[in-house]
């Protein structure tokens, strides 16, 4: 890992940032639908912990965020394939950097939401976040109202990525899906 | 302390000393009731916008304190629409049939250090049981300031049936608190 890290432009992924990725992803993966189907619900135990749940992997998502960016500061990553037209690197580039900033805000949009509407965050039941805004229905719905924007703005991002992958992948045949799930490479050689 | 003991005979007659007001018109509109429930280990509070509340309290004898509360359980603002709309209904509150809750002292005792303890039952949804809150008593100007809480075990009274009787996602336990802000009773007054 320590040669790695000497070289300016490594080949991969270091396997913490392979595994911060997909552990990301999966928390959203879980928490993106449960956030649509949890809101339709008459109230019931079950509506309130899958709010629970929600907010519990929301605020997962956000710590993790903050862990992948600061290993990103340290471990740059792999040069995108040289045969990528100009135009394809910097939209990579651009929208990586909106996903980051996007499973940053859209949990602290969650969290203050839940505190406009007088629902504190407890994480896990037993971490208790403060609730940086006091009860404000207007606020609340406010907020309510930009947490879905942003994930709705999520959903069209994240399509692309997965897309432009798949694409990598399937039609570029280059190494930059496997690099980040490395038990593709197999299948390459 | 002897000289506090003569003041209920001081009472019939003479001119009440500053210190032995009796305190006997509750100020609604500075009083509350209020709850604080845990849901999935989140406190939640809400708190009740309409109830009648006699209380008689003279520090200098307060064996003969006395409270009668009645809560109109409809006016609940519980934390949200939702959970407003939820409560009053069949699971919980069900105030179609059991409109109010009722608080009737029995007995009032001094903790010492200007904390007292009231004990008495409460009706509510058709369940009664003596509940016991230690309240603070403090005077503000001319008004008296009675501050207590107590831990009400929600399923002693029916409160929150099926599925809500998982006291995993709703604890059973629920802070109740009560701030009644009391003027002087007229003089004259009966109480
Ligand atoms: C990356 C993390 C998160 C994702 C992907 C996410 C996603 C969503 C989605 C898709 C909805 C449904 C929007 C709608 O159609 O109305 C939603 C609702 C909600 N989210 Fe999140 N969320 C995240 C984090 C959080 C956090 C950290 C909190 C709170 C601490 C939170 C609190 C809520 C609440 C309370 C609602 C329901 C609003 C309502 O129905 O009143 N979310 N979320
Ligand atoms: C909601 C879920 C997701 C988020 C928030 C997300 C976010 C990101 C971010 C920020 C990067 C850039 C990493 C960096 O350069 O530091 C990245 C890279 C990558 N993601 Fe995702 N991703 C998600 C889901 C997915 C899915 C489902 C796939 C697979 C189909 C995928 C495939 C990739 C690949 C292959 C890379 C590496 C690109 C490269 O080598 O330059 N991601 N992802």
């Amino acid at each position: 890992m320590s040669r790695e890290h000497e070289l300016k432009a490594p080949v991969s992924y270091t396997p913490v940032a392979i595994g911060l990725h997909w552990l990301v992803a999966l928390l959203i993966f879980f928490a993106w639908p449960m956030g649509v189907y949890m809101h339709d619900l008459p109230l019931s135990p079950q509506k309130l912990q899958y709010y629970a749940w929600h907010k519990w992997a929301g605020v997962t998502v956000f710590l993790l965020a903050i862990l992948r960016l600061a290993w990103r500061t340290s471990h740059p990553a792999p040069a995108l394939p040289e045969a990528m037209p100009r135009w394809q690197r910097q939209a990579a580039t651009g929208l990586h950097h909106l996903l980051y900033l996007l499973i940053l805000v859209i949990p602290l949009s969650g969290w203050l939401m839940s505190s406009a509407k007088g629902f504190q965050t407890v994480w896990f039941g037993l971490v208790p976040l403060p609730d940086l805004v006091g009860k404000d229905k207007e606020l609340g719905e406010l907020l309510e109202e930009v947490h879905e924007a942003l994930n709705f703005t999520l959903l069209g991002i994240v399509g692309v990525h997965v897309a432009a992958a798949i694409k990598h992948h399937l039609v570029d045949r280059d190494d930059v899906l496997s690099r980040m799930l490395p038990f593709l490479r197999r299948r390459e050689n | 302390m002897r000289a506090r003991r003569l003041l209920p005979l001081a009472l019939l007659g003479l001119a009440l000393p500053a210190a032995a007001v009796e305190y006997g018109k509750v100020l609604p509109e500075k009083s509350q009731i209020t709850f604080t429930s845990r849901q999935m280990g989140v406190p939640v509070s809400g708190k009740f916008g309409r109830f009648a509340a006699q209380v008689a309290f003279d520090p200098a004898r307060p064996e003969a304190g006395k409270a009668t509360i009645e809560i109109e359980l409809a006016s609940i603002d519980a934390g949200s629409a939702e959970a407003d709309e939820e409560v009053v209904g069949k699971n919980w509150f069900q105030t179609k049939a059991f409109p109010s809750a009722r608080f009737v002292s029995t007995s009032v005792k001094p903790l010492g250090g200007g904390r007292y303890e009231v004990r008495g039952p409460l009706t509510l949804r058709g369940h009664t049981q003596d509940v016991t809150a230690p309240f603070a008593f403090k005077t503000d100007g001319q008004l008296a300031v009675l501050d207590g809480t107590f831990v009400l075990k929600r399923l002693d009274f029916g409160v929150g049936q099926g599925a809500w009787g998982d006291t995993d996602t709703v604890a059973n336990e629920v802070q109740v608190g009560f701030r009644f802000v009391v003027a002087p009773a007229s003089p004259g007054g009966a109480k």
